[in-house]
């Protein structure tokens, strides 16, 4: 028998888990899967939590329910991989061995890692990126009363780059719902030039943050948070002082990456872009928010490397050539308040740009450009994660970027 | 792809300035690229630079803040001193290197 071993059970580790199971003979195979968390979370639900729109309980699944038969779950956390030795060593001192191993352990704010952003976390620093800070920031929300709102982001790749700014326009709309709007400053502080890092949306994307009066803080390096003075501080010396600052932490992989030496500085496992498979040893693959690859650390970038991964991967162990090359395909709705919401679609090669978005059963949606049938589309979406996407089941998206409807802007 | 004459020397440059062949770039260049954007090199500089060169060789991307603390052992804050306002952008226009990739 050869032994798959995947790490982890998010989005990305289930998806494979599902599919693999389906592609690789039983009797040949055996698959076994380390579930570092008992709960499966419904992440999109996050940005919404804060805002009370989003009852917190219903972000909440048990992973189990979405492993499929014939595959052993093992609930332990990961210390350290050796790739020579192609093992596994788990929390509670066991070994797994593997022929192939395939890390999907994703993405973690790490508030400790910035000087200060920890002494006052639940205080006047918050967050919303974990099940935990969501649900205390909605505390903090439903009693703020006013006056300096601070979004920070710490540094790049964060996962799901757009929720930030997300979070600026439905922030906006919820202070103004509750007569607030007028007694808060709210500043968007970001390590990039600009309100995003691509030319075209970051244009229509400042825009919507001008609009809205909210000020932009651009390339702000932090430095520290300084719980006296409550304020950010950046290397260059500049301070954004706030009552209440909503911060996206340093990303980071997971430790076991960095110290079993498969990493980069921050511990993403360092692969190939197109195909997935580590740049050192070929029996170790990296899917998801954990791997080093330059686009989006997001759900939907998961779902599109599932629909070339596995089939690679049943080429790679017949020792034939990975022929699915993944693009770096990512499409985003960004929610903009009162309802609204925008798309965006993008890969390796083509920046988010205006126009059309091909969608099956609804019909083309608008391209960075609000409406509220891109709204219903990201409302819609959590049915077909549970019951569809987790499950490997086909959804009618391509994994490959399509130019059909898209606006290309001139060279001048 | 559009190219500039620096030191009387023809090389090619993106549209923001940024050096796009590796093998054009001499000391002498960088020095030049530093006068330009106002910065005056010292030994601690130019010991950033060549980080920097080498890093790109093994890597195949321009190194970022980050990665020059861990891997070439320059502190954050030091960066900042040595290229003030956008270090990362300042050392790879000197270095004759791409821009650090936006993050997506």
């Amino acid at each position: 028998m050869r032994k798959l071993v995947i790490l982890g059970s998010g989005t990305a580790g289930t998806i494979a888990a599902n599919k693999l199971r389906r592609l690789l003979p039983r009797d040949e195979w055996d698959i076994a899967i380390v579930e570092q968390q008992g709960t499966h979370y419904y992440q999109p639900a996050f940005l919404f939590i804060p805002f009370g729109k989003y009852r917190a309980e219903k972000s909440k699944k048990p992973a189990s329910k979405y492993i499929p038969a014939g595959v052993t779950r093992v609930s332990a956390s990961v210390e350290k991989v050796d790739p020579e030795a192609k093992t596994v060593s788990l929390s509670e001192g066991t070994t797994l061995e593997y022929d192939y191993l395939v890390i999907a352990t994703g993405t973690t704010p790490r508030p400790d890692q910035t000087p200060g952003m920890e002494d006052d976390w639940h205080g006047t620093v918050h967050s919303f990126y974990t099940y935990d800070d969501a649900v205390a920031l909605r505390d903090k929300l439903a009693d703020f009363e006013g006056g300096r709102l601070v979004i920070h982001i710490t540094e790049m790749p964060i996962k799901c780059p757009v929720a930030p700014l997300e979070f600026a326009f439905l922030v906006d709309d919820y202070l103004t719902k509750r007569g607030l709007r007028d007694k808060t400053d709210i500043t968007f502080v970001t390590p990039l030039p600009g309100a995003f890092t691509k030319p075209v949306a970051a244009a229509s994307l400042g825009g919507m943050l001008e609009k809205r009066g909210i000020v932009l803080e651009s390339d702000f390096m932090v430095e520290s948070i300084d719980n006296n003075k409550h304020a950010v501080v950046s290397y260059d010396e500049r301070e954004v002082p706030f009552d209440l600052l909503v911060t996206i932490p340093l990303n980071m992989g997971a430790d076991f990456v960095g110290e079993s030496g498969l990493g980069d500085e921050l511990n993403f496992v360092t692969v190939d872009k197109q195909t997935l498979v580590h740049d050192t040893y070929d029996t170790i693959f990296a899917i998801g928010d954990a791997a080093n690859i330059p686009t989006s650390k997001a759900g939907a970038v998961a779902h599109y490397e599932m629909d070339l991964f596995p089939e690679n991967f049943v080429k790679h162990i017949a020792g034939k050539e990975m022929t699915e090359k993944f693009d770096g395909h990512a499409t985003c709705f960004i929610e903009s308040g009162a309802g609204k919401g925008m798309l965006i679609d993008f890969n390796y090669e083509t920046q988010p740009l205006t126009g059309s978005f091909p969608f099956a059963f609804m019909g083309p949606l608008p391209l960075l450009k609000e409406s509220r049938f891109n709204h219903m589309g990201k409302v819609g979406f959590e049915w077909a994660y549970w019951n569809l996407l987790l499950k490997g089941r086909p959804i009618p998206m391509s994994p490959h970027l399509s130019m059909s409807g898209k606006v290309v802007p001139s060279d001048d | 792809m559009p190219t500039t004459t620096l030191s009387g020397h023809e090389v090619h440059v993106d549209d923001e300035g940024f050096m796009t062949e590796y093998d054009e770039w001499t000391e002498e260049l960088g020095a030049e690229l530093a006068k330009q954007i106002g910065i005056d090199m010292t030994e601690a500089h130019w010991a950033l630079i060549r980080f920097l060169r080498e890093d790109y060789l093994v890597k195949g991307e321009t190194a970022t803040t980050r990665r020059v603390q861990a891997a070439g052992g320059v502190p954050v804050k030091q960066q900042f001193a040595l290229f003030p306002k956008k270090p990362a952008k300042k050392m790879a226009y000197i270095a004759g290197l791409p821009k650090p990739a936006g993050c997506v």
